[in-house]
């Protein structure tokens, strides 16, 4: 089985959750920018984060044969700190022009405030001028409303609905999202926003077009192999390998090929694991 | 290489739409250096990213790749403009742009200014960095106690040592010397080492540590024989 891995904040996992997504087939991921846990005071700290993710982070998952792309973007948590707004979205554009970025995000909403509002509306123009797919993070408190808002953005600053991704979906934004020819994203998670079984229900009430299922794991609790296991939730609800690659494999891939910025050419090439004396050694790392 | 010998591979290499982005690019700096900071990072997907010797292994981390010769050419058509410019590309270059970087700073007139550079690219644990650190520029500026750490962190992380420019001969004693502790280290906990530690070791065969990695063959632990000898073999050295 292959999997693409559409949202995974792999900065904060360790090389055993690496480890165990290669075995069970993950071929590729995409690290959403987000925040860390803790706001940052700085715009250093970004330009050092955006750097960690367009770098380091690659160079770590190639030693698993994982091919990793980023997205980059303000997160709406961060937004609402004014300075850090501005010195942030004058710095984007640099990093948006980089090999391996494969959308704005994640941007949106987390607590509707004008501050978030703004850096929403500057990024999704951002989007348009480097021609990038937009990743949106949809709000985890009154998700409805949320969801709302960002697709009347959406639409007001003229981005094709196909290149659009709204992420962290439940059964209550699943409709809107999908009438509005966006991309609709479910992040898996042990117990919370939505899990496998509830997601094979959505799946059965509205196929699986243009949805897409990523772990979105982090440092908090989450799990790396989210989408393996709603692959086998698929299966056992009487989904065909044709479905289940769709939605694990085809789906995500089709979205953030619009960035053109995709790097999934050698994944065949072998060996990619291969270390000296226990110091991985990169094998045909591109950029 | 010289930088015809870079324009010469570069076109073998690149495909013709590759090139003729390129030459717009240049065409553009003249006009605008600053145009630098977008164009710099797109080269990989607009010139290529393959080696840039065809016949060269993928897997070399000291090979030049398309886009690094393609970055070369950009940052020298800069003139005199591209040392303004080099510490902002550096500092918001992704990991295929800090590589061309290191690699195209003997090319660019800076003396011993690039050797910040250098130093940075040698602290990461990135392999690709690391190896492109190491050339013509470092063996050039890198003073011997740095350059002998370079060296020691190659073998370490696993970047051939055969391939660095100044190996073995900017190579000193005391390099010689940590690399056969290196050994030693390695032979106790019944490890392995690259073969190639022993032409740096044995330029000046530091007798200290290579005694005590031959009282190994003497070792009650059985894995730390088999290592010592295996070491000791790559040498050339047979038991008697």
């Amino acid at each position: 089985m292959r999997i693409f891995e559409p949202h995974a904040h792999m900065t904060s996992r360790t090389t055993d959750d690496y480890e165990a997504m290669a075995a069970v087939g993950v071929k590729a991921v995409v690290e959403p920018a987000f925040w860390l846990g803790q706001p940052r005071t700085s715009v250093g700290s970004f330009v050092d984060y955006f750097n960690s993710l367009l770098g380091w982070e690659r160079f770590r998952a190639a030693q698993f044969g994982i091919r990793h792309h980023c997205t980059i973007g303000l997160n709406p948590k961060e937004a609402n700190d004014g300075r850090l707004r501005r010195e942030v979205l004058e710095i984007l554009p640099r990093f948006l022009a980089k090999d391996g970025v494969v959308a704005v995000g994640e941007i949106g909403f987390d607590a509707m405030t004008a501050g978030e509002e703004e850096a929403l509306v500057a990024q999704l123009a951002l989007a348009l001028e480097h021609e990038l797919p937009v990743l949106v993070h949809t709000p985890h408190r009154d998700k409805a409303a949320g969801t709302r808002r960002t697709l009347e953005l959406v639409e007001a600053a003229g981005l094709a609905c196909e290149r659009v991704l709204i992420d962290h979906n439940n059964e209550l934004t699943v409709h809107d999202v999908k009438a509005s020819g966006c991309w609709a994203g479910f992040s898996i998670y042990p117990g919370t926003k939505m899990d496998e079984h509830r997601l094979v229900r959505v799946l059965e009430e509205h196929g699986p077009d243009r949805v897409i299922v990523n772990s979105a794991c982090d440092w908090g609790v989450s799990d790396p192999l989210k989408v393996y296991k709603t692959a086998a939730a698929m299966r056992a609800a009487g989904f065909d390998e044709d479905d289940v690659d769709r939605v694990v494999w085809r789906n995500p891939v089709e979205f953030f090929e619009q960035s053109g910025r995709l790097i999934l050419d050698d994944l065949a090439a072998p060996d990619l694991t291969a270390t000296f004396e226990g110091s991985g050694v990169l094998r045909g790392e591109r950029a | 290489m010289t930088v015809e010998e870079l324009s010469a591979a570069l076109a073998r290499a690149a495909a013709p739409a590759g090139l003729a982005w390129l030459q717009g690019a240049i065409d553009e700096l003249g006009e605008n250096a600053e145009a630098i900071r977008v164009r710099f990072a797109m080269v990989g997907r607009a010139v290529g990213r393959g080696p840039l010797d065809p016949r060269a292994d993928p897997a070399d981390v000291h090979a030049w790749t398309i886009d690094d010769a393609a970055r070369a050419l950009l940052l020298i058509a800069l003139g005199d403009a591209a040392e303004a410019e080099l510490d902002e590309l550096y500092r918001y270059g992704d990991t295929a742009e800090r590589r061309a970087i290191l690699r195209e700073l003997p090319y660019l007139d800076l003396g011993g200014r690039g050797l910040g550079f250098i130093d940075d690219a040698i602290r990461t644990n990135d392999t690709r960095l690391i190896a492109a650190a190491l050339g013509p520029y470092a063996t050039e500026h890198l003073p011997d106690a740095a350059f002998d750490q370079a060296v020691l962190k190659c073998v370490f992380v696993g970047v051939p040592i055969s391939g660095v420019d100044g190996v073995p001969a900017r190579a000193t004693p005391q390099g010689a010397r940590m690399l056969a502790a290196f050994v030693l280290e390695r032979v106790v906990a019944g490890r392995d080492v690259p073969a190639e530690v022993w032409g740096v070791i044995d330029r000046f065969s530091p007798q200290a540590e290579i005694a005590a990695i031959e009282r190994e063959l003497e070792s009650a632990f059985e894995d730390r024989c088999r290592a010592a000898e295996r070491a000791l073999g790559q040498r050339g050295w047979e038991r008697a």
